[in-house]
């Protein structure tokens, strides 16, 4: 074993601390935020809805139609407003990471917008958004199989740990830092799953078990957020 | 014109104006009266400083960063303000994808010119280097939820977070700023501008409009007003405004900047 010590204290397979909370935006027909550690997304649904302009309608099914957005000052070097090229793959990344849930044959000539907007920023945003955007469409009432869960893991050095932080994805001792963003079902079916730095087979088999165990808690974090959503109203 | 389901009926808009013809409002406000502001800050550790705005169901981000860069020509020895504002579409249904359009535009504007006209940021205490760099101040917007008068909202941001920010360190050596070594405010003067609107409806003035009321506004003032001082107005939308409409609506501004502005110091407290 190696001797470790991640600059937080932190387990190797425990995540920051998360907080969610769904119904934030009353324009939207569902909306949810995710917090991981000082990490905070926003994510609203509006539709489905008639599409525009109407070439862009496909009468087989519905269009799902992502946007993620960086505040400028969510960083500490601003972002200049208004999309990037990151952003773009970002968008079609979570775009791909969200529809296998969603049953959108019911849905023809329309299209479902997921705005997600990062509020601060400390790594993982993508991952944030993605469990703030399923929230989202589960409290928009879009037909779903199943919640999509999302978590970066990663390796410093030869160790594997979950939800990365910014300090940690510019580790540079050893093997430096890996950053593996996935997102599955809460069957375990994977939606999404990118890699950036210096891994081998059997490594990142023991990433994607410790990601897939840490998503059951997210599981249980999103499902409670929008009961308590549902229950406001109860009294 | 399709009838776009995003927007207020024509039936409810008459029955806005009749009710304002009794001085009455769907909400029981009196028409001289701010919804309930709430501000909450440092919402992002980002940001040099940043605030969440709320005034009833209207929610606006709005974070202050700055950078460095060369002086504009025209001002070598002053710092730079750069205010811009996004109409996300995650906060309204009217809002679509791309480039800013003119809503967006103008409302940058006319934050930015109530900021720079009152003078309240000190420009020429933001030079590092006479003519060769100078502190950049970006005010960024963001609106979260649009329930009416995303201006004002964003103009009560815009002063809340300017009052809160920090200036970080420069290191002149290494040409660097050191984000996490804050240790004086921005320096700013005397002055506490505040963008107030005044929407006419009928012959009647509101301030702090709903969306529906901001649909049956026929004209509109804004007027950025520091404790009696005006050092920016705007007057949008085609209907005409007679004198006594102009200063009946700088009179209903003065009033609400006093309490507007309570609120605030609170907050910088």
């Amino acid at each position: 074993m190696t001797e470790f010590e991640r600059p937080d204290g932190r387990k190797e397979d425990e995540l920051r601390e998360i907080k969610a909370k769904v119904g934030i935006i009353p324009n939207a027909d569902g909306s949810a935020m995710y917090q991981s550690g000082d990490t905070i997304a926003i994510a609203a649904v509006y539709g489905p809805k008639k599409m525009h302009p109407q070439h862009k309608q496909n009468p087989k099914k519905g269009v799902l139609r992502c946007t993620y957005n960086m505040n400028s000052f969510s960083v500490s070097d601003r972002i200049k407003p208004g999309p990037s090229r990151r952003s773009t793959e970002i968008s079609k990344i979570i775009e791909w990471a969200l529809e296998p849930v969603l049953d959108l044959d019911k849905y023809p000539n329309t299209v479902i917008d997921v705005h997600i907007n990062i509020i601060q920023a400390d790594a993982g945003t993508r991952c944030a958004g993605i469990n703030a955007a399923s929230m989202a469409l589960a409290h928009a009432g879009v037909p779903m199989k199943d919640l999509i869960l999302s978590i970066s893991a990663g390796k410093l050095d030869k160790t594997i740990v979950l939800d990365l932080s910014k300090e940690e994805e510019d580790f540079e001792d050893g093997d430096g830092a890996t950053d593996i963003p996935i997102s599955m079902t809460n069957s375990g079916e994977l939606t999404h799953l990118q890699l950036d730095g210096k891994i081998n087979s059997k490594q990142l088999k023991k990433a994607i078990e410790m990601a897939r165990k840490s998503c059951k808690k997210i599981y249980d974090v999103q499902k409670k957020a929008l009961k308590d959503a549902v229950n406001v109203g109860d009294k | 014109m399709a009838e776009d389901i995003n927007s207020t009926s024509e039936t409810t808009i008459r029955r806005i104006r009749e009710y304002l013809k009794e001085n009455k409002r769907f909400d029981k406000r009196k028409t001289d009266e701010f919804r309930e502001l709430i501000i909450e800050k440092n919402i992002s550790k980002k940001a040099e400083g940043s605030v969440r705005v709320r005034l009833g169901k209207t929610e606006v981000l709005v974070g202050v960063k700055v950078g460095t860069a060369a002086p504009y020509p025209d001002s070598p020895d002053k710092g730079n303000l750069m205010v811009t504002a996004e109409l996300l579409p995650l906060s309204s249904p009217r809002f679509e994808l791309g480039p800013p359009k003119f809503d967006a535009i103008e409302l940058g504007r006319v934050i930015d010119r109530g900021i720079r006209e009152s003078k309240i940021i000190d420009l020429e205490k933001l030079v590092i280097k006479e003519g060769e760099k100078v502190w950049n101040i970006f005010i960024d917007i963001y609106s979260i939820n649009d329930d009416g008068n995303l201006l004002d909202a964003a103009g009560i941001g815009a002063l809340a977070a300017l009052k809160i920010a920090k200036l970080p360190k420069y290191d002149e050596e290494e040409e660097k700023i050191l984000y996490d070594k804050c240790e004086k405010n921005i320096p700013l003067t005397n002055v506490n501008p505040i963008p107030i609107t005044v929407h006419k409806i009928g012959n009647k003035l509101i301030v702090d409009p709903t969306r529906e009321e901001e649909d049956a506004s026929e004209t509109r003032l804004t007027i950025g007003i520091s404790d009696g001082i005006i050092s920016s107005m705007q007057k949008g939308g085609i209907v005409p405004l007679k004198d006594e409409e102009i200063f009946e609506a700088i009179d209903i501004a003065e009033k609400n900047w006093k309490e507007l502005f309570k609120k605030i110091e609170k907050i910088i407290k």
